[in-house]
């Protein structure tokens, strides 16, 4: 039986400041982040869990690459449960865990709406012409790229080399769903007016641990964030960034079945690409959808008939599943989009971004006879992006009702301010709006706190599923200050 | 009536049923039109005004 998936994303934005005279991206992501801070409590990020440099293939930790802790040191941990820092130059926010990807979804959303009034906040502290400009992208188009990650709960008993052997050509092919679409090509990639994904460029190597050069299909990051005897937690850093509220959920909910499936044994062999690496800048490359890819066996399919394949799979193995009704609108989403794509990409405008911007970018080339890489196309597909609703282009489509949402603004006003119910999340949040200015620091399995004890008391959350609501709220609600809550929690061990 | 006639007489729905729908078709093509005529125009109001500054200067460090 699969581990239950629980999962979450990790978002870096893009930031600049327009009319800046000295641009200082560093400064300017502290500046949004304090901002967003405000009052609320400081509560250090506490490094000494994380590892970064430990390898899922059973590697020991590398040396010189810097904890997240080092490279960032602004951080605000939040009532929803999510984190919210600066990570290099860049400000970012990692979703709580979530219980589902519909879940997911949401928080994800939730994090472009705390972005943005973050970004608003610090509005004041630039100068009078100058203004802040957040974007939820993956490339500046001239070679630089960030991320936008996912994190998925697996057992620690699935072997990784199965990890690798199934899910590469699945990345690869999920592309045509997952693609935020971007001008032109990058990183010496052949040139193109447009293509399906932000990142593809960026992808130089099948499997590795690194995530800022020679960037692998399949990140080997072994940070398993509970547990380490019973779970991995799987790091996957080939996506994009999306403002699709149905993309983020089709992109999360298709890679969480396909890793549930892996766990329960019911992938047949695994398709693999004669080229994986290659193979990822084709499939973005090709607007039409219909270049074959090598497979290794020596056959050749297109990724919409490899991603038929997978729809075919999981559609079976969720008649044997009692599964979450989600996954069920998962599946009926994955094959409304596979039969768009199939008729004419265009079709998925109300729901992929990539598919939506090119619309916008088709629409001004008609009417002002614009060439593709023209500074106005740049500045179109870079806006696109924006996450301040009275700007981003994105938000005007959904404004005209030319693309589909999921939420409601009230379920994401909810999922910025409250946490998750169903993971630990919950009691991360929780203690967070009740207990803040005990809390001195945090981390995705554990709390520390300050109740004025000889040393600091450290409570771990190794369970992701434990913490929950149903769990911990009569405690809670029972604990009037965090002495309390501790001295409860103590009595209970 | 004969055969000949009810194809006629279907013939000549199917004709203005395929006028109506030409009709439609191209009433619809104008609506969307004008539609994206609408979109286009609210995107240029609120599109960055110094696009050549503003894309030359937007380079980002690399993260992750």
């Amino acid at each position: 039986m699969a581990v239950h998936k629980v999962l979450g994303t990790e978002t870096e934005f893009g930031i600049t400041v327009r009319n800046a005279r000295e641009p200082n991206p560093v400064l300017a992501s502290s500046s949004v982040i304090n901002s967003y801070a405000g009052r609320r409590a400081r509560i250090q990020w506490s490094p000494e869990e994380e590892s970064p440099g430990r390898d899922a293939r059973g590697f020991g930790p590398e040396g010189g690459m810097a904890s997240d802790g080092e490279a960032g040191m602004v951080n605000v941990v939040l009532t929803n449960g999510a984190r919210l820092y600066v990570d290099h130059a860049h400000p970012e926010y990692s979703t709580p865990e979530c219980f589902d990807p519909l879940e997911a979804a949401r928080y994800d959303k939730a994090g472009e709406v705390i972005i943005a009034r973050a970004a608003a906040g610090a509005q004041h502290l630039v100068g009078v012409d100058e203004r802040i400009i957040i974007h939820k992208n993956n490339s500046d188009g001239r070679g630089n790229s960030y991320g936008a990650h996912e994190n998925y709960l697996l057992s620690r008993q699935l072997p990784f080399a199965e990890v690798i052997r199934h899910l590469s050509s699945f990345l690869v092919t999920r592309q045509i769903f997952t693609g935020s679409g971007k001008l032109g090509s990058e990183n010496g990639r052949p040139k193109v007016d447009y293509q399906i994904s932000q990142r593809a460029d960026f992808f130089e190597e099948e499997v590795g641990l690194e995530t800022t050069l020679k960037r692998p299909i399949i990140n080997t990051r072994d940070e398993p964030h509970g547990d380490p005897s019973k779970y991995r937690r799987l790091h996957v850093i080939m996506g994009d960034a999306n403002l699709s509220e149905i993309q983020t959920l089709l992109k999360l909910g298709t890679t969480s079945l396909l890793l549930a499936a892996l766990e329960d044994g019911a992938l047949p062999q695994p398709i693999q690409l004669a080229r994986p690496v290659e193979a990822t800048w084709k499939v973005s490359h090709d607007l039409t959808l219909s270049n074959p890819l090598q497979i290794a066996d020596g056959s050749s399919a297109t990724a919409l008939e490899l991603q038929w394949q997978y729809y075919e799979w999981m559609a079976k193995y969720l008649e044997t599943q009692e599964a979450l009704p989600v996954y069920a609108q998962v599946l009926a989403e994955w094959e409304s989009v596979l039969s768009d794509l199939e008729t004419d990409p265009s079709r998925t405008a109300d729901r992929l971004d990539w598919t939506a911007k090119q619309g916008i970018l088709n629409a001004y080339h008609e009417r002002d006879g614009l060439a593709w890489d023209v500074a106005k196309m740049r500045m179109l597909a870079l806006q696109y992006h924006e996450v301040d609703p009275a700007r981003g282009l994105y938000h005007k489509l959904v404004g005209s009702g030319r693309m589909r949402r999921l939420f409601t603004d009230a379920e994401i006003e909810e999922a910025v301010t409250t946490p998750p119910a169903r993971t630990r999340a919950y009691f991360r949040g929780e203690c967070v709006a009740r207990y803040g200015s005990a809390l001195v620091a945090a981390n995705w399995d554990s709390l520390v706190f300050d109740v004025g004890a000889e040393s600091y008391k450290r409570v771990p959350m190794m369970e992701p599923l434990r913490g929950t609501r149903e769990h911990v709220s009569r405690l809670l609600d029972e604990s009037p200050d965090a002495a309390r809550l501790l001295e409860r929690l103590g009595g209970a061990r | 009536m004969s055969e000949r006639e009810r194809k006629q007489s279907s013939r000549r729905t199917n004709e203005s049923t395929e006028e109506a729908e030409v009709a439609n078709a191209q009433a619809a093509g104008e609506e969307l039109t004008e539609r994206i005529d609408d979109l286009l125009e609210e995107i240029d109001s609120v599109l960055e005004e110094n696009a050549e500054e503003f894309v030359k200067n937007y380079v980002q460090k690399g993260g992750e």
